[in-house]
């Protein structure tokens, strides 16, 4: 198979390269995980609320058509301006037309995942539009021209004294200042004057609700709500999967986002934008691109339940310790693994793979989608597509062939053991994949069926 | 077609079969100890809660408390002593011009005991901008008006007469550096709630309630 990228293996390897950054990257997370299960068992209705959430969805996907509609119709009368966008060309040029119709050239951008999908960032400097993310993590990503590597915690795979440089080079801090209150007292002011100089903002959307068209933007910094009361111009982003039927859902999914996230009781800000402020303008974007399509896949749909915690990434054994930029998409970790193939199959092929199959990332989803039955879906998706790489394919046709047959079986059994026992340097080298960062072991002396057939009952005294 | 037609055909198409919405009002908290319960969950949070008898009370930790040299705005009239009283809905007035406010006082409509979030219209921010540019806030809440849980909040806010709402559980906070946690990413530094235990409650009448 060709590839113009490198793939999430050969990225990963470049990761794993510095194991005490991989050890605490993966402690990091694990941290996290643990706080979440905390928050968890602080709630003895956990589980029913977990439920309660992926029947609320499941009508959601089901019905979206009319909720879609109901949702338009209610922000329309709330005075909000509803755009539709195709894909994210679309999507970018409505949000540059929108600009453009003001005469503004400057965007304060808080944290949205559509966003970095469809690459707004750069299609607007592109044009001459100057954006700058407002979330401390993106904000430290963008600095350092990096995509956000967790989609709650941008930056988690870097080391403070590594933010520290960015910030001495782009914003000269005194050099050699790590200490991540003073670094991020410092972002405070340089975006204190950002937020008060800016005419347009755009933020993400969390949830919409279709009774009241109303949308919910969850922040712990309170960026958006900085860049959103201050601005003339108000543009938010969400895909079509974002909407929600009723306002007391919400109760529902409040209680399980943050602790599913972060393991905190809610977010600081959850912000409810309903109508514009005197003298604004409200604009909301609702994007498809691609999730029409996904809705219709009946096995990986419920994907598009995804509600952005991102416990799946800090729970899985893979992305702890690849991390996030490794799976080269907006999402990453178990959740973007099962969304990305379906936006270009042949770029993705790889990510479904990226996984051990643990189950561990559908245990902690708040809206219960069966992430790992997801990906093992996708393999035989991929390979039927023919988009798997010709190792993957010869080595599962070789062991087809192999285990199929006893004989072979019994055959190639005994050829591996004199190879690991006689010659071990046919296989500990660079060619086998196994060998990288392993020992192999010692070939053991005989196989299970030699040992039974000496040591099993005999013919005579088996038992009828 | 336009876009959106094209959209929601899709949509149409590729949608599963009907699948109902499950029934959520099962889910509530008990009403025992929300003081408590809200004053635990808040200090956690990294919040400061007062528990007090009369606003004389809130203006007097407030004096204690904060820098009173520098611009306090509430929207509270009897707090008027300790701060420049703001115009409920003042809408004409530039939301940039709140950038040097050190403390803003305002009153919830309720407070949630199972997370530490107060709900605040924008009635009763005086201007949106107002909790989030104030270097600190304190929110002042009747203590008959703090639930159990979201459930009853949304039960209580119902569809709501606001242009803008939000739930605010605490110091604005960040971790994004290396998971270390610092309080007042852009928003405020510090927050504290005042639990105003009494009769003795506000008379402000906040628009659409």
């Amino acid at each position: 198979m060709e590839k113009t990228i490198k793939d999430h293996s050969a990225l990963a390897e470049e990761f794993i390269r510095d194991e005490e950054r991989v050890n605490w990257h993966d402690g990091a997370l694990w941290w996290i995980r643990q706080k979440r299960d905390m928050a968890a068992k602080n709630i003895p209705e956990w589980e029913a609320l977990r439920e309660a959430a992926s029947q609320i969805k499941n009508n959601v996907l089901s019905n979206l058509h009319d909720y879609l509609l109901e949702f338009e119709a209610n922000a329309t009368k709330n005075g909000i301006t509803v755009h539709w966008a195709a894909d994210a060309q679309e999507h970018n040029a409505i949000v540059y037309s929108i600009l453009k119709e003001k005469g503004l050239n400057q965007l304060v951008k808080s944290k949205s995942m559509l966003t970095e999908e469809c690459h707004l960032n750069e299609y607007l400097i592109e044009r001459g539009v100057d954006v700058i993310n407002s979330d401390l993590g993106e904000y430290i990503q963008q600095l350092d021209n990096e995509p956000p590597s967790h989609i709650v915690l941008p930056c988690i795979h870097k080391r403070k004294e590594e933010i520290g440089d960015i910030f001495h080079e782009h914003l000269g801090t005194e050099k050699g200042v790590s200490d991540p209150t003073t670094l991020t007292r410092f972002a405070r002011r340089h975006l204190r004057n950002v937020f008060v100089t800016r005419r347009a903002a755009l933020t993400g959307v969390n949830f919409a609700v279709a009774e009241t068209g109303e949308y919910v933007v969850c922040t712990n910094e309170g960026n958006a709500d900085m860049g959103a009361h201050l601005s003339e111009v108000q543009i938010s982003s969400m895909g079509i999967e974002k909407i929600i039927p009723k306002k007391k859902h919400l109760g529902v999914f409040l209680r399980l986002l943050a602790r599913s996230a972060t393991g905190q009781p809610i977010t600081i800000y959850s912000s409810h934008f309903k109508k514009p402020r005197k003298g604004q303008e409200m604009h909301l974007v609702l994007v498809d691109f691609g999730r029409s399509r996904q809705l219709g896949r009946p096995d990986f749909r419920s994907s598009l339940k995804c509600i952005r915690c991102g416990a799946c990434m800090n729970t899985c054994p893979v992305y702890r310790k690849s991390g996030g930029l490794s799976y080269h998409n907006t999402i990453s970790g178990p959740i973007g693994a099962i969304l990305a193939p379906n936006l270009d199959m042949r770029k993705h092929a790889d990510l479904p793979f990226a996984s051990t199959l643990c189950g561990s990332c559908s245990n902690v989803c708040p809206v219960k989608i069966n992430i790992h039955e997801q990906l093992y879906q996708w393999r035989q998706v991929i390979v039927q597509e023919g988009y798997a790489a010709n190792t993957k394919v010869l080595g599962i046709k070789a062991m087809a062939w192999t285990l199929s047959s006893p004989a072979s079986y019994a055959r190639i059994g005994r050829a591996g053991r004199w190879v690991l026992n006689n010659i071990p340097f046919a296989v500990n080298n660079k060619f086998n994949l196994w060998y990288k960062q392993r020992e192999m072991p010692g070939g053991p002396k005989e196989s299970f069926g030699e040992w039974y057939a000496k040591n099993g009952p005999k013919e005579d005294e088996k038992q009828e | 077609m336009n876009t959106k037609e094209r959209i929601l055909a899709a949509v149409l198409a590729n949608q599963p079969p009907a699948s109902p919405l499950p029934n959520i009002d099962s889910f509530k908290g008990t009403d025992q100890d929300l003081i408590s319960t809200y004053s635990d969950v808040f200090t956690t949070i990294g919040g400061s809660v007062f528990v007090v008898k009369s606003l004389a009370e809130v203006e007097g930790l407030i004096q204690e408390t904060f820098d009173c040299t520098r611009r306090i705005i509430t929207t509270l009239p009897e707090l008027r002593d300790v701060s420049d009283r703001i115009e409920l809905y003042s809408a004409e007035v530039m939301p940039h011009s709140f950038e040097d406010i050190e403390l803003a006082v305002l009153e919830a409509e309720l407070a949630v005991a199972e997370n530490g979030a107060v709900w605040l219209t924008e009635q009763r921010m005086g201007q949106r901008i107002i909790p989030y540019i104030c270097q600190h806030l304190a929110v002042v809440v009747p203590a008959e008006r703090i639930v159990p849980t979201l459930h009853e909040a949304y039960e209580k806010i119902g569809v709501g007469d606001y242009g803008f709402g939000a739930f605010i559980g605490g110091p604005s906070k960040t971790a994004d550096i290396e998971q270390a946690l610092v309080l007042g990413a852009h928003g405020p530094i510090s927050m504290t709630v005042f639990i105003l235990e009494s009769e003795a409650s506000s008379t402000t009448s906040y628009p659409g309630e």
